[in-house]
């Protein structure tokens, strides 16, 4: 027993499929459960079964005796056994892709996947319109509908503890229907190669209490109050072009060639979900992004001084 | 007094009639099932319809498996004889044949029936 618990302890916690946060991960965790509960006996039984054969009947079976057991074990159990789980999964299908009507959706999340990171694109029915990047947030109990894409590689959408994977392809828009109903932090992962830093292509899904969710969703939707800090950070921003790729709310730099940094220092992580935010973190992604991600299209600043830097890095965590 | 089944083929590739007619069963569901979601234009977007096509080729397919059935059924001799059938002889590769066909034809019908299954609970298709 002992040593099975870490087999079991890898279970739980905030990437697995089987420590369900969400409607459809609990239908996927059970068909799980389910296939093993079926699949369990089987195994069994045919061990048991070769062993009696082999260790305590040792001689032949009478020829008729020999052919039922072939029809009924190895035709009939087959065939049903088979049958009945197909249908089960296929009965599960619609119920893992619930589509509210357009309409009806209150929350509606467009995702861009891009190498190696996540653009996200907030919406509500009433014209609310959020731009964000490399986190998602949902409120807990509500149906949100998610449309994936991609702007070069195929990437897949994949949050184990919330639900099935999603495929994010160029030239086609993907649709997935999430409802979470535990109140947590989890983890999503980039689910299809993608180049080389593929493994780090991370999220944090947030999943927040409807009030908590509007509130923040708000305040988003306005440009951070940091955008106009004192300091030195701006002035280095703009004389760095960073503006030529990153989106900042409030201000002349609109670009999407990279994340949005309208919010970014209120993000969980930096770098999709690779360092724990802070303005450490900020500074040492910035110097050279492509040591903290291989391959990372964001080029290298070595000539920025640590002070610099710190100024930078300082202004963007101050953009809560 | 006539037979109702055909007369007897003594030809190897009757062996191959139901495997033929299941792959041939796949490819018509799965080619129509994706042109009626690509292309609403041409196949029209009552899901349906599409479930009504595939209840029909379906229907003919086990169909089409059954009358292969019942000829390798025949040419087995109606389980006259029991298997393996491994004698050098031309009565025993014809029995061989017919008992290997039916066998076939089995594992054709289910497998056309498993490949329409999705038809009975996918209800619509999202373009
Ligand atoms: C050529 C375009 C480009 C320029 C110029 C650029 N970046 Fe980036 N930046 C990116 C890309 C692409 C990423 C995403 C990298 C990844 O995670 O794979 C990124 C990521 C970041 C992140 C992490 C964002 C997050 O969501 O975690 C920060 C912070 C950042 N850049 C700051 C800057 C600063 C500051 C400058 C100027 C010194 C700058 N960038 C210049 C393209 C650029
Ligand atoms: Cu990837």
């Amino acid at each position: 027993m002992a040593a099975l618990t870490p087999v079991f302890s890898a279970c739980s916690g905030v990437q697995s499929a089987l420590d369900p946060a969400g409607e459809e991960s609990g239908q996927v965790a059970r068909l799980f459960w389910l296939m093993i509960a079926g699949g369990l006996p089987i195994w069994a039984f045919v061990v048991a079964l070769s062993l009696y054969a082999s260790r305590w009947k040792l001689e032949p079976l009478r020829e008729d005796t020999a052919a039922r057991v072939i029809f009924w074990g190895g035709v009939v159990l087959p065939v049903t056994v088979l049958a009945a789980l197909l249908a089960y999964a296929l009965w599960l299908m619609p119920s893992l892709r619930p589509f509210a009507g357009s309409d009806d959706a209150t929350l509606r999340i467009e995702i861009t996947g891009r190498q190696f990171w996540w653009h996200v694109v907030y919406k509500r029915p009433n014209g609310v319109r959020v731009v964000s990047a490399n986190e998602i947030r949902l409120p807990v109990g509500e149906r949100v509908e998610f449309a994936l894409t991609s702007d070069d590689m195929i990437h897949s959408f994949w949050i184990p503890a919330l639900g099935g994977k999603m495929d994010l392809i160029p030239g086609r828009q993907n649709r997935l229907s999430l409802r979470a109903t535990k109140v947590g932090t989890y983890r999503g992962q980039c689910a299809e190669f993608c180049g080389t830093s593929h493994a780090l292509m991370a999220f944090p899904a947030i999943v927040m209490e409807g009030a908590a969710f509007e509130t923040w969703l708000n305040a988003r939707s306005r440009p951070s109050s940091g955008v106009h800090a004192p300091g030195t950070g701006r002035a280095l921003f703009e004389r760095n072009r960073c503006g030529s790729c990153h989106r900042i709310a409030g201000t002349q730099w609109q670009s999407t060639a990279g994340p949005d940094l309208s919010h970014v220092g209120s993000r969980l992580t930096i770098g999709a979900g690779q360092l724990a935010s802070g303005s450490e973190a900020l500074a040492s992604f910035v110097a050279d992004a492509g040591a903290v991600k291989a391959g990372a299209h964001m080029p290298a600043n070595s000539h920025l001084s640590a002070a610099e830097l710190t100024e930078i890095a300082t202004w963007l965590k101050g953009l809560q | 007094m006539r037979h109702p089944l055909p007369p007897e083929i003594e030809s190897l590739w009757t062996l191959f009639t139901a495997p033929v007619v299941w792959a041939l069963h796949f490819l018509a569901c799965y080619v129509t099932a994706a042109i009626f979601c690509a292309k609403p234009g041409l196949l029209g977007n009552d899901f349906f319809a599409l479930r009504t096509l595939i209840a029909g080729i379906t229907l003919l397919s086990l169909a089409m498996i059954v009358v292969a059935a019942l000829l390798a059924w025949r040419q087995w001799g109606f389980g006259t004889g029991d298997p393996p059938h491994d004698d050098p002889t031309r009565r025993d590769r014809l029995l061989f044949q017919g008992y290997a066909t039916l066998l076939l034809s089995g594992l054709s019908f289910v497998a056309v029936i498993f490949t329409a299954l999705p038809a009975v609970f996918l209800t619509e298709c999202l373009r």
